[in-house]
């Protein structure tokens, strides 16, 4: 019997050999697959109970991870929720990532390879990888004049603020309101979270939009500043150049006219270009657009930023656009920002930065260093340069006539004593039963820019009369030119 | 067999040294009194890892889990000791790292249940409990069956008694349905998993009835492919050992045991009569069983599809699916005890215990408790090789063979090696009767290995000049 003994001793030999192999397959060959396969939570659960490195503007933490008594060992909590929340985004078990908390979850979370020596010392001593922290661009002072300015506006007014330092790129401020608290959704409460969630989605207002970046409006008359770059770069026109001040410009093609937005005439028959944007005169830039024709008025956009998508740092912004084919009326329209002309406030930003850094627009970015658990910078932002919009005759051109536009035109309530101002307003009209969106542009110092400033308000619940880019969203830019410059 | 000769079995083949050249086994059993200590720090150890990890620091019942570990391994050591000297070493040091590690394992679960406010548990308490009836068994068998032969003397009752208690589950009052299968009994607030205890009595039924009946089913019938198939005479006892199998299949829905038990009896029924043919109409008829079955039960067919593809319906088989994250995350090297989401998977505690280990042991703790099983195994086969009587030998295969087909079928069902079958894993798995089966199998073992080491009694010629020699049969 021996023979058949020795022969089920190699067939249970084989069985086991079968049973080692599959768990190698398994647990080593499939390992990485099957752990990042979509249901699989214990991947989730895992990166949710680490304590995640925080999310830091200066030296304050706006996020950061709290130990707790519970299943997933760490809280993550917003300090200043209302106001960092666009920026921080959530980290949440549920409903995924947002914000900075997506764009470097890898860091954060401590998964990123340059934070690889820590990991492996993490491997040994068999601790929980801890994540790297994130500093932000943002100027603290300059956040909160921006969400200041805006909670200060009449009631439901919706908007969004977005400040760039010029030479940089640096995202100083960015506010979005209505805004809400990210610790509702990140909260280890699921029930409630998910509670939350379903009445911040439901909500009409949209509060976890980030209309700084996400929301794409029409920019109204600060287009005017694109138009205005787009006539001095074609050669044909100078700031004294002298352009039609009429009250109606009669439209090709159709029985439509253009009108101003006083509806009488920009003070002559025949004004000069600084003239024209000073008071924003609305038949002069319709004429200089269709003169310029659409491809022009495209270009000159797209080297400021439209068409791309120019930020990193967050998720999910939107591209700005303008109609490369509209038709003779049309780019009428588009010349003084209506039509088809949709851009972010992010945009808008980069366009009045692009003129005070001398023509030339730098790719904006949000994170400014990022660093191990131990506090060492693991790396530095390097400012990138987009695109050079306009030379840096045509930039300090336009950057006088922005100015004459705060001195002696729609701008005034952008003046700060004793420094130099360029702005540009803007008031783009919807249907008559909506009020209209309010615009305001600018950068100052005019000699050494600091800053630049774009801010946009919707659905201000005052009279129609009222909302102009001058009146409503001039005073937010002044306050946040100021928190920067006088630091 | 035993055919009158001068010479003492195995002097022929004796490299040993002693006694006129008779392989003389030693004792070893201070080697497996090391071994039992190995076995225990890591029983032990497991558990106060477990605490450590759970709770911040070793756990305060660790006295009496590794004392009542301990003075159970003691217990058994002692008695192997007296009543079988020569028995393999390294048998029961594995039963009990194997036991310890299922202890420490089913701690470590119970407090994630309790945690979660889940309705099962804990299995801790009852698990050690199960564990002393476990070692209690094994030594009353030890002590009792001085010789495993007698047990051949009494084969019929056990082919009755195993029968017996796989019908008991079908019958109504005792027996009850849990998750589509009718395994269980209750009784005095005890569930109970007869089959377990049917497998070691049917073993010891199919090798008695073998030993005596083998020459007959060992004639060669019809030649096909180069294999002697048998004749259709004798083609009952298979056919009747089949159609059992099936009949678990069908009124228990018991995929497992099913597979088991004829599988047991196709290997015995070939080692016994060394007709190859066996194997291949066994498999044959396996293979029909199997078709036939995946076609007529959906049970069935639910396996077979949760084995193939069971991401594309993660809601249905998400135990398996679990399972599979769950080894996916230990990895190589495991979360470490306490450190995983075992509990994420459904019993984990029983037939999902592997995978537990495979989550927080990792790739390195699962291998070396497969590796612990095929040791058992290919020990037990060794005793069967060395044994010196039919049904000694028979036995020992059947229990190492048994123990061989129900892990592979669970850890490969789990690991979705094959398609997933309901059975305890040996010693680790949640579960009396399969614990206290499994210590009986390791006691019938060690008795075999004890009689088959034992120094050969001494042969003499009364006289130099006698015509006829006194020979001690085997």
């Amino acid at each position: 019997m021996n023979r058949p003994i020795r022969l089920m001793s190699v067939g249970c030999i084989l069985l086991f050999l079968a049973l080692l192999l599959n768990v190698n397959y398994v647990q080593a060959w499939q390992s990485d697959e099957l752990n990042d396969q979509a249901a699989n939570t214990r991947a989730r659960d895992a990166e949710f109970s680490r304590e995640r490195g925080p999310i830091l503007v200066a030296d304050d933490p706006i996020a950061e991870s709290r130990p707790v008594d519970d299943t997933y060992q760490f809280q993550r909590r917003y300090n200043q929720p209302l106001i960092y929340a666009h920026l921080t985004g959530f980290f949440s078990y549920r409903y995924d990532k947002t914000g900075v908390e997506l764009t470097e979850n890898d860091f954060l979370s401590g998964d990123d390879p340059r934070l690889l020596v820590n990991r492996i010392i993490d491997l040994v001593t068999n601790e929980e990888p801890q994540g790297g922290s994130a500093l932000l661009t943002i100027d603290r002072v300059a956040q909160q004049a921006a969400f200041g300015g805006l909670m200060d506006l009449p009631a439901n007014a919706k908007g969004a603020v977005v400040a760039l330092r010029p030479d940089t790129g640096e995202i100083l401020a960015m506010s979005s309101v209505p805004t809400y608290d990210p610790n509702l959704i990140a909260t280890h409460n699921f029930k409630q979270g998910a509670g939350n969630w379903r009445s911040l989605n439901n909500n009409p207002a949209q509060p976890m939009f980030n209309r700084a970046i996400q929301g794409r409006y029409p920019p109204g008359s600060t287009f005017k500043l694109v138009t205005s770059a787009a006539a001095l770069s074609s050669g044909q026109y100078t700031p004294d150049t002298g352009v039609t001040g009429t009250a109606v410009l009669d439209l090709p093609q159709t029985d439509l006219v253009l009108r101003n937005h006083t509806g009488g005439s920009c003070g002559a028959e025949e004004i000069t270009l600084t003239q024209a944007l000073a008071v924003s005169c609305n038949t002069a830039f319709g004429s200089v657009g269709m003169d310029l024709g659409p491809g022009a008025l495209a270009d000159q956009a797209e080297r400021f930023g439209f068409g791309q998508d120019v930020l990193d740092d967050l998720p999910s912004d939107a591209e700005s656009v303008f109609p490369r084919n509209a038709d003779q009326p049309q780019t009428g329209y588009s010349a003084i920002g209506q039509f088809d002309v949709a851009t972010t406030p992010l945009q808008m930003a980069m366009v009045a930065a692009g003129i005070a850094n001398d023509g030339l627009v730098m790719k904006p970015y949000l994170i400014s260093e990022l660093r191990s658990p131990d506090l060492d910078t693991v790396e530095e932002a390097d400012p990138q340069e987009l695109s050079e919009a306009v030379t840096p005759e045509v930039a300090e051109q336009l950057q006088q006539m922005m100015v004459e536009v705060t001195n002696n035109g729609t701008g005034e309530s952008a003046q700060i004593e004793g420094i130099e101002v360029g702005s540009k307003t803007g008031t783009a009209e919807r249907s008559s039963e909506q009020h209209p969106y309010a615009w305001f542009v600018s950068f100052a110092p005019v000699e050494d820019p600091q800053v630049a400033v774009a801010v946009f308000v919707e659905d201000a619940n005052v009279p129609r009369s009222e909302i102009t880019g001058g009146g409503l969203a001039g005073p937010i830019a002044r306050a946040v030119m100021e928190a920067v410059i006088n630091q | 067999m035993s055919v009158s000769t001068p010479t003492p079995p195995g002097r022929s083949r004796g490299t040993g040294s002693g006694s006129g050249g008779a392989i003389v086994h030693r004792t070893r059993r201070t080697a497996e009194l090391m071994l039992l200590i190995l076995a225990l720090a890591i029983g032990v150890g497991a558990y106060a890892i477990v605490g450590l990890a759970r709770e911040g620091s070793i756990p305060a019942d660790i006295v009496v889990y590794g004392g009542g570990l301990t003075a159970l391994a003691v217990a058994a050591h002692v008695v192997r000791r007296f009543f079988a000297p020569y028995a393999d070493p390294v048998l029961l040091p594995i039963a009990v790292a194997l036991n310890g590690i299922g202890l420490a394992m089913i701690q470590r679960i119970d407090m994630s249940l309790e945690a979660s406010d889940s309705p099962f548990g804990p299995f801790g308490p009852s698990q050690l409990l199960w564990s002393a009836v476990g070692v209690a068994l094994f030594c009353a068998v030890l002590v009792v069956i001085r010789d495993h032969r007698r047990l051949q003397t009494l084969t019929y009752t056990w082919g009755l008694v195993g029968l017996g208690l796989l019908i008991l589950p079908l019958l109504p009052g005792i027996g009850v349905n849990i998750n589509g299968s009718r395994i269980w009994i209750s009784m005095l607030g005890f569930s109970f998993q007869p089959g377990e205890i049917a497998k070691v009595c049917l073993v010891v039924f199919f090798a008695g009835y073998l030993v005596v009946n083998r020459d007959a089913l060992a004639l060669a019938g019809k030649r096909f492919l180069g294999i002697d198939f048998p004749r259709g005479r004798d083609l009952g006892p298979i056919l009747v050992a089949w159609a059992a199998s099936l009949g678990i299949l069908v009124f228990q829905r018991d995929l497992g045991s099913s597979l088991l038990f004829f599988g047991i009896f196709v290997v015995l029924l070939y080692v016994s009569t060394e007709r190859p043919g066996w194997l291949f109409l066994g498999g044959g008829m396996f293979l029909g069983g199997a078709y036939a079955g995946y076609y007529l039960f959906g049970h069935v067919r639910n396996r077979v599809e949760g084995w193939l593809d069971p991401f594309g319906d993660i809601d249905t088989y998400a135990q398996i699916v679990q399972a599979q994250y769950g080894l996916a995350w230990g990895s190589l090297l495991g979360r470490g005890l306490g450190e995983g989401s075992p509990t994420l998977v459904s019993y984990a505690w029983s037939d999902f215990i592997a995978t537990a280990l495979g989550e927080e042991l990792g790739l390195t703790g699962l291998m070396a408790i497969i590796l612990l099983y095929a040791f058992i195994v290919e020990r037990g086969l060794r005793t069967a090789l060395i044994c010196r009587d039919a049904f000694g030998k028979l036995l020992a295969v059947g229990l190492a063979v048994s123990l061989a087909l129900q892990v592979f079928v669970v850890i490969g069902g789990v690991t979705r090696l094959i398609p997933l079958t309901g059975l305890t894993t040996p010693f680790l798995s949640a579960g009396g009767s399969s614990l206290v089966a499994n210590w009986a199998i390791i006691a019938l073992l060690l008795r075999i290995s004890d009689h088959a080491r034992r120094p050969p009694p001494e042969v003499w010629a009364p006289e130099p000049d006698d015509a006829t020699q006194v020979v001690k049969l085997r």
